[in-house]
Parts: structure tokens; sequence; C-alpha cells
């Protein structure tokens, strides 16, 4: 049951987003924050450049390689008490976590963080199937309260100020007072830390995503900053850990390198406040922790983008900076983007998730202003990446007709210098005689999606290239 | 350097939005690029074909990359006044072509291939302009030249030789104004919110002159600007290095000359 995409619906997504106040005060936050906090981060740390290099190569490495390595962590996992779960698609995915918590009897479901579990929508069918699905990060369990899906992979619920959060914390939460005061942030979390505390206790299975999976040792890694995730992972009998099959590393030395340069490019930390390994099961000396520990792995469309020009984005470490600095995702918000992920990350992704004929709005929506490759710490191009799917659209005929056509004129004349000169001449001069008194059109028929918005500065009158020829003639006279 | 002169034969590659819309820049360029010594040829020319590139089409880009190509072949260097149309074919043309030979030759002609500012100052070591611009300016970072090409300090550099003129930084000039070529048009209400913001910085570093390197993202800037009746003028950082502000600014009806 993965969540239904808007994402044809792009354009009036953006619409509403652009005109929404609230909406546009939180990204306000974005803007300003993230951005700030990683550049302090990267300075502090004269190597990350070469970081994101070993990174990225890294990341290579293991894409090259994944067979091999799934394979170890697999036997590691084993090894350590674990098991471990192949789904194909994310029906499979559901199915088999369900299935596992239907099998301990589960009532209740804790669950940290974790993207692909939107992917494949798994709060959905574990509620499907009769069990409550508890969301234990901060900001998804506001958006859970919201019936809401994340707006950025990192801060779930940055599309939203303060004072609406504490709206809702008063509408479900019934037992506040109406006179505690819950207008700053940290007394939200008290409050939210409050009601979980209950449900960590109450919790049959704990699900956690990962960041890394650590092949060596058959070990997952995730790090957090409210420490949900551990109480997720160690409190309830059973243990599941979901993750998409390119978290992989081959080392734990592997890891702490990825480690060094995500909590920089996420939030601008040296470290996350907790990274928390977990390694199978609870051992018989062990004062705590699951007696069952189980790993889903998710390709859901992954390994078929293995081999093709979409590999590079399967380096993703899901830091968020490429939304961080994006101006399209500062200006309408991660839920117009109308799936999973948002941002430039999402722009390359979705389209290979869900197919291009929904996701082809996304690689479109981009001004490539190039800022979301200069911070990604695995170095993935993702305008050039974006690029790739307009290229795909444009041979699939998916291009607009409008702009195919355009296009293609446009081509026809650019491509014979002597009938662009012609007409281009003809067209400037006569622009140029209309505009001639204010300098610009405020409104042109085919050029209606410039001029709605500014004016369109009039030609100064025939071109450089007739301009320049004739004064070369006069020259030499 | 072609033997029979000493003087570097530069290619001006005007870029079609100057050779359509604003002439008197390829004719600053032209000027820029003389003082620095250089014989300055125009040879018949449309575009770098990087509207097509972008929108998937990459047959004519292919092919209009191509055509670049052969209409430069006699030239020591191609110079832009333009970090998009620079980037696309000093990063990009390479990227066209599978076929070894054409590979071979895209790589050539990318590496003698320049935008304007940086060209002056990191090949011809060009350090001063003889101009002078009374008032104060702010300039601001095209996407392209700044991210594929490194040019950041390089237009600055020689503004601070131009007598007169004060630079004063706006806030995030470095952040895209929201032209992105098609994008301005096709998802115009998103661009609208890039470039309102934009225009705001503009306004709050108090400089009533707006520059950049790059003709796209002026217009987009000076078109708002205007539709905003905000009082900035906006020009292209060559006519203002080059001295010739004798034009009206970018979008502004003749009587706005300073
Ligand atoms: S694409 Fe790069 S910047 Fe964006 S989330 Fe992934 S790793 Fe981070």
């Amino acid at each position: 049951m993965t969540l239904h995409p808007t994402t044809p619906g792009f354009k009036d997504n953006a619409h509403q987003a652009l005109r929404d106040p609230e909406l546009q005060k939180a990204l306000g936050h974005v803007q300003q924050g993230f951005i700030y906090k990683r550049q302090s981060a990267v300075e502090r740390l004269p190597e990350f450049e070469n970081l994101r290099e070993a990174a990225r190569d890294l990341k290579d490495h293991v894409l090259k390689h994944l067979d091999l390595y799934l394979e170890t962590y697999e036997r590691n996992v084993i090894a350590s008490g674990g098991q471990v779960h192949f789904a194909r698609t994310s029906a499979e995915a559901c199915e088999t976590i369900v299935n596992i918590c239907k099998s301990h009897g589960a009532k209740s479901v804790t669950k940290g963080k974790s993207m692909v579990s939107e992917e494949i929508g798994l709060n959905g069918a574990i509620e499907a199937a009769g069990m409550q699905a508890v969301e234990t990060d901060l900001g998804e369990y506001i958006i859970q309260l919201r019936g809401e899906t994340p707006s950025h992979i990192i801060a779930p619920a940055v599309h939203l100020t303060k004072e609406q959060v504490e709206v809702d914390f008063r509408r479900v939460h019934t037992h506040l007072e109406p006179a505690r005061d819950l207008s700053e942030p940290v007394q939200l979390l008290t409050e939210a830390r409050g009601v979980l505390r209950q449900k960590f206790l109450d919790a049959d299975v704990g699900i956690t995503g990962a960041n890394f999976l650590v092949a060596e040792t058959g070990s997952s890694i995730i790090v957090t900053n409210e420490g949900n995730g551990d109480l997720t992972q160690s409190l309830p009998r059973v243990h599941i850990v979901i993750a998409s099959i390119e978290k992989i590393v081959p080392t734990l030395e592997d890891a702490i390198l990825l480690l060094r340069v995500l909590a920089r490019s996420a939030t601008g930390q040296d470290m996350s406040v907790y990274t928390t390994l977990s390694t199978g099961p609870r051992r018989a000396e062990d004062p705590d922790g699951p007696e069952h520990y189980h790993v889903v792995l998710v390709d859901n469309g992954r390994s078929a983008m293995l081999g093709t020009e979409f590999e590079d984005m399967l380096r993703c470490i899901r830091c968020g900076a490429c939304m961080n600095h994006c101006p399209v995702y500062h200006a309408i918000g991660g839920h117009a983007y109308g799936w999973v992920y948002p941002g430039p990350m999402g722009a390359v992704l979705t389209p290979s998730l869900i197919g291009v004929e929904k996701g082809g709005h996304l690689p479109n929506a981009s001004t490539f202003c190039g800022r979301c490759e200069s911070v990604c710490p695995v170095k993935i191009p993702l305008p050039k990446l974006m690029r790739h799917w307009r290229e795909r659209e444009f041979e699939r005929h998916l291009t607009p007709a409008v702009q195919r056509y355009g296009l293609k004129i446009w081509g026809f004349f650019a491509k014979n210098p002597g009938l662009y000169s012609l007409a281009t001449r003809a067209a400037m001069t006569t622009l140029a005689w209309l505009g001639r008194d204010k300098g610009r059109f405020t409104s042109l028929p085919l050029a209606k999606g410039w001029t709605d918005y500014r004016d369109l500065p009039s030609p100064q009158g025939d071109t450089f290239q007739a301009q320049w020829r004739k004064r070369q003639k006069e020259a030499r006279r | 350097m072609s033997p029979a002169s000493a003087r570097p034969r530069v290619g001006l590659f005007a870029t079609c939005l100057v050779d359509l819309f604003r002439p008197s820049v390829g004719f600053a360029a032209a000027k820029l690029l003389e003082d620095a010594g250089c014989e300055v040829l125009v040879p018949p020319q449309t575009c770098c074909g990087q509207p097509a590139f972008n929108s998937g089409d990459r047959v004519t880009a292919r092919d209009l990359a191509l055509q670049v190509m052969d209409a430069f072949s006699g030239c020591d260097y191609i110079v832009a006044p333009s970090g998009s149309c620079t980037g696309q074919m000093v990063k990009h043309f390479p990227e066209l072509f599978d076929e070894p030979q054409l590979a071979m030759r895209a790589r050539a002609f990318a590496g003698k291939t320049f935008e304007l500012v940086s060209f002056l100052t990191d090949v011809l070591k060009v350090t001063s302009v003889e101009a002078t611009y009374e008032g104060r300016v702010t300039y601001h970072d095209s996407c392209s030249g700044l991210r594929e090409l490194g040019i950041q300090s390089q237009p600055r550099a020689l503004l601070a030789t131009v007598k007169g003129l004060e630079l004063v930084e706006m806030k995030e000039s470095d952040v895209c104004c929201g032209f992105g070529g098609t994008f301005a048009a096709k998802y115009g209400e998103i661009s609208d919110a890039i470039v309102t913001k934009k225009t705001a910085h503009v306004s709050e570093s108090g400089a009533p002159l707006l520059l950049a390197g790059d003709l796209g993202c002026l217009m987009n800037m000076a078109g708002k600007i205007t539709r905003q009746s905000k009082q900035i003028e906006v020009r292209h950082v060559a006519e203002v290095l080059a001295g010739m502000c004798d034009e009206p600014p970018i979008a502004a009806r003749k009587e706005m000359r300073r």
C-alpha cells in the first residue's frame, strides 16, 4: 500500500504551497538554519572535500559489488542470530513485516524514523492488519498525529510552525491542562516523550530503519538526535530493521567515513547525538535487547538502476543537504513534490521508483543551479541525472507538445545561420520598435509564462552580429 | 596563437541572448578584449545548444555543438560574455560525443573556451580596467559561472579597479535568481517566488545598480525589478568594466538613463 503519488499535479501542488502563509513561514527556517550550520561544520574540518571524494568512491565500490556485500552481510546477520528477508517490491516488504509482527502476536509496534518505510507505506499495512503503529521520532510523531507524510527526509515536520504543532498536541493529548505552556519546541518534546514512554513499554515489535548496514559484522547503524531509536530497538521483544539494499558498507571503518560526512551535511553537527549499532538479538550475557532480530532488505526498483545512468543516485546517504540548498524546495516545500522523496534527490529518485510518466515534472522543475551537487556529500551529479530524465522523456515523446514543437522550430533556425539571421533581425527590429517607449513588454502573447510574472526587456534593435558586420564594413572603407 | 600576428585571435561567442536582445554587451566585450590586446572575430553564430541539451534533445544539442566548433575553428580562443553558455561549451560539449575523434575535438575546444571576465583576469592577466562609474553596485553570481567555472573573485577584482565604483554585497549573492532557461516560463510561478527573494536582497543592499555576468539572469531580475517598480538599474558587468553605459539599462526606458 504505497503512498499514492500526487506528482502529476506538481504545478497545482506548488501553486497551493506558494499561497500557504504558514508553510512559507516554516520554510524560512530551512533557508536559514541548515545552510549556515552545514557551512560552519564544513569549515571546521579542512579535509571535508577529500572525505566527500572518498565517500563517493566507497559507495561506487559497494554498488559495483553489491551482491557480494549483501551475501556477506546476510551471512553475518545469521551468524549473530538474526534473520534476513529480501523483498523485491513494497508489497512484499510490507507483507514480510506484517507476517513477522503477526507471528509474535503483536498488537503495538513502535517505529524509529525510516524513509523506506514511508516509501513502502508500512504504517498503512500494519494498521490494515489490525495493529497499531506508533512513530517515535518527534517529527514523525507530529505528522502521524496530523495524518501527513514527511516533507523532508531528515526533518519530517519542517513544513510546520511550532504554533501549529501546539494546536495538534492540544487536540490529541486531551490530558493537557490549558494552562500548560507549550510555546517552546523543548516543551513540545517533553510532552511527546511523556506520551511515548508508555508506548515504548507497551510495544511488542520495534521497527527501525538503518543509515548503514555493515557487511563484515552484520550490524545495522542508526543515527538519531532524540534517542528514540534506541528505545525502539532495545525494549520490545522483536526488532525489525528495514533498509534498502544500497545501505550496505563493507566495514565499520567505511561506515565511519560516511558518518563523518553525514551529520555535517545534514544538520551541521560533527556527529549526531546518538549513533547506535545493533547486531543480532540479545545474547545470554546481555542485560537487555530484543529476543528476535529480523532484517528486511528492500529492493523496490533499485537493482534496476544498477548499471544505468541513474546508478549514481544509489550513492545517496539521505542527508537532505540537496533539498536544504535548493531554491525550488525553499519556495514550495516538500509536499508539493507529491511523493515520498522531495527536493533534488527526489527529482531523480522518484521517477526511478514510480515511473517517469508519473514523476516527470520533478526533473524538469529545476533551474539547474547546481547548488545541490556542490553540497552533496557523495557528489551525486544531481542536475546531470535530472537531465537524463529529460532525455528519456524527450525520446519517449513525453515532453509537452508545445515545448517539443517550440524546440523543433527553434532548432531548425538555429541550425541554419543564414535563415536565423534573417528571421531574428526581422523579429528583433520589430520588437525593438514595439517596445521603444517603455524598454520592456508587460505582456506578450507567446511569452505569457514569462510576462505573467515579470516584464520582458525589449531588444535594443538590430542584432549584434548585423551591427558588428556593418561596423567592420564601415571601418574598412 | 597564430604565427601571423602576436595578438591572440579571439572568437567572440556573443551568445544568442546578447545577439538578439542586448548587442551593447557584445560591443563591450569586444572593447575589453581589444583593450587587452586581442584581435576579435565574430564568426556567424546562432546558439550553443543549451536549450536543446537541457530539454533532453541531445541530437539537436550535438548538431549545434558541431556547428559552433566548426564556426570557431580558426580561433586561438573562444570567449563568451556568459557563464552559462561557456559552461555548455566547456563542460557539456565533451559529454555529448561518444565517438573518440569528436570527443577529443570537443575537449580541445573546451580547453580554449573561456567566460569573458575570467578570460581577462586568468588568461590575459588583466589586473585593472580603464573605466569610471560613480556609485554603488551589487553583483549577482550566476549559477553556471559560479559552480561550473568557479567565477566569483574575478569580476569583483576588476570591478574594484573601476574609478568611483563601490561594490556592496547583497545577501545570498550566490543563490539562483530563478531563471533556469526554459524553467522561467515552464514553471513561471515557482521562478517568480525565487526571483522575488532575489530582488528583495538586491533592494536591501541599497545599491542602485545590479550587475551580473549572464544576460538570461539579468533579464529575469530586471524584468522583475521593473514589474515591482523598484528604482534599481540592471546591467551586464561587461558594460561597466568597458565603461560603456550609454545605452539605457536592461528593461528600462530611455529617460531612466543616469
Ligand atoms: S542526494 Fe546527496 S545531498 Fe541529497 S540527500 Fe542524497 S546524499 Fe544528501
